[in-house]
């Protein structure tokens, strides 16, 4: 079953209030709410998590669509959700991205590997925790990117995106970040050294 | 901060839709606390608008070397918050319908409760720095503070006294877009230790209405403040964090301290 809650327009919280009802209101199935700002984006997806419910974001050209996956009768907004961050706590797995080329060689084909990286991490079991943008990396977040899908998918899922603000001033490209919340140095020092494993592509 | 208020002043916005009583009781239970602090009223202006607003402008008096800016905190100070965090989101979930009725009857009390006696307590232990915590949340007012005072800060999340209510609201998305403006202009300038949850980050960038104090106290004078403010009933302060030196302005959000 599918239902579509249309939120745009609508003030916060509204946008929550109507995609929780609809959840409600559905057996299994998908509601694929409507919004258009940030604020409505991020606060429909803390409460798709806290439901327990997967969930992905679609760019459109008037806002984003919010795909909410229900597979079974919705709990009461879940200490689960809790316990996920506490055992996130325990095995922070970071991947660090310096570069928008996967590898030594070819330039295209580094280009093509690394969409490919990207979009494997949004399909497997096991996602890292954060995913951290730096040098060219910053590159794979800018609007246009074919990248940005999904890195979007990933930050849905709950994988923290974080993108090195100095390096976004240095190519021009603070003002087209699609995906990812700026960074700086002290954050991401801090991530990598606190990490339980750092994954660093080459 | 550290002044007596004399005068306020009404400043009343509110739609005709609404019964007029609803204006007499605003006004009154402003009127009642202006009372409370020891001011008067003294006129005011009102304004039709879609949505009702409330505030007082209000004047007092000071000696110009007792003023308590946000500027003077130094390096082995504690930080103390009066009043527990969250009025923000509880409020926004109260709109939606979603909050309990508990939750919103604690955030009531506590938003109606005046800063006075915290004040008094903070005059009479003498204090470096102090601000309010209002619409930049806390970390917003703890980051002017840092910044005014060229000094950098460390929160403890475990100390920070939160509404029980608002871990759980912001965890199903009731935050309020003030919240997320805060996060957005703080951005570069707080680091969170990463097993901070993102519901706390939401509470610590929620904007307050009517929030507690916020303040620098020497080391050695800590314990002092907090057992003079539990003997003013301020039973909601708690120790938060510590000033200590390094870049102006950085705040570091850790688990514990």
């Amino acid at each position: 079953m599918e239902r579509e809650v249309d939120a745009r327009g609508l003030a916060c919280p509204q946008p929550v209030i109507c995609t929780k009802k609809a959840l409600e209101e559905i057996g299994a199935g998908t509601v694929i709410t409507l919004v258009d700002n940030l604020v409505a984006r991020d606060n429909v997806l803390k409460l798709a998590r806290s439901l327990g419910c997967r969930a992905e974001v679609k760019e459109r050209e008037d806002g984003f669509a919010i795909h909410i996956h229900k597979e079974e009768a919705v709990a009461a907004p879940t200490p689960a959700g809790e316990k996920k961050g506490e055992e996130a706590a325990g095995r922070e797995v970071i991947v660090l991205i310096p570069t928008n080329i996967f590898g030594r060689g070819e330039e295209e084909l580094g280009q093509v590997l690394m969409r490919m990286f990207l979009y494997t991490l949004t399909e497997v079991n096991d996602q890292p925790t954060t995913v951290i943008l730096i040098n060219g990396g910053v590159k794979l977040a800018a609007r246009g990117a074919e990248t940005v899908s999904s890195l979007e998918s990933l930050a849905a899922a709950g994988v923290e995106i974080l993108v090195c603000g100095t390096c976004l001033d240095y190519y021009g490209l603070k003002e087209s970040l699609a995906v990812g919340t700026v960074s700086n140095m002290y954050t991401i020092a801090e991530k990598l050294l606190q990490a339980h494993r750092v994954i660093t592509v080459p | 901060m550290g002044g007596t208020p004399l005068l306020a002043l009404n400043i009343a916005c509110f739609p005709t839709c609404l019964p007029v009583e609803m204006l007499g009781a605003i006004l009154k239970g402003g009127a009642d606390k202006v009372r409370e602090a020891g001011a008067l009223i003294a006129g005011g202006h009102t304004v039709e608008d879609e949505e009702p607003k409330y505030g007082l402008a209000v004047t007092g008096l000071v000696h110009p070397d007792r003023v308590i800016s946000n500027a003077g905190a130094r390096a082995g100070d504690l930080l103390v918050l009066t009043k527990p965090l969250g009025t923000g989101i509880i409020l926004t979930a109260a709109k939606a319908g979603m909050a309990q009725e508990d939750a919103v009857a604690q955030v009531e009390e506590s938003m109606a409760t005046l800063n006075r006696e915290a004040a008094q307590a903070m005059l009479a232990v003498g204090v470096s720095a102090c601000t309010d915590i209002t619409g930049f949340g806390f970390l917003g007012h703890l980051y002017e503070l840092a910044a005014a005072s060229q000094v950098m800060v460390e929160v403890a999340a475990a100390d920070i006294p939160l509404f029980p209510a608002a871990l759980e609201l912001a965890r199903m998305g009731l935050v309020p877009g003030g919240a997320y403006r805060n996060r957005e202009y703080l951005a570069g300038k707080v680091a969170f230790a990463p097993e901070i949850e993102e519901e706390i980050r939401d509470v610590l960038f929620d904007p307050q209405t009517s929030g507690g104090l916020l303040i620098s106290v020497p080391g050695d004078k800590g314990e002092k403040l907090l057992a003079e403010l539990a003997r003013r009933g301020v039973s909601g302060a708690r120790l938060v964090g510590r000033v200590v030196a390094g870049q102006p302005g950085r705040i570091k959000v850790v688990p514990q301290l």
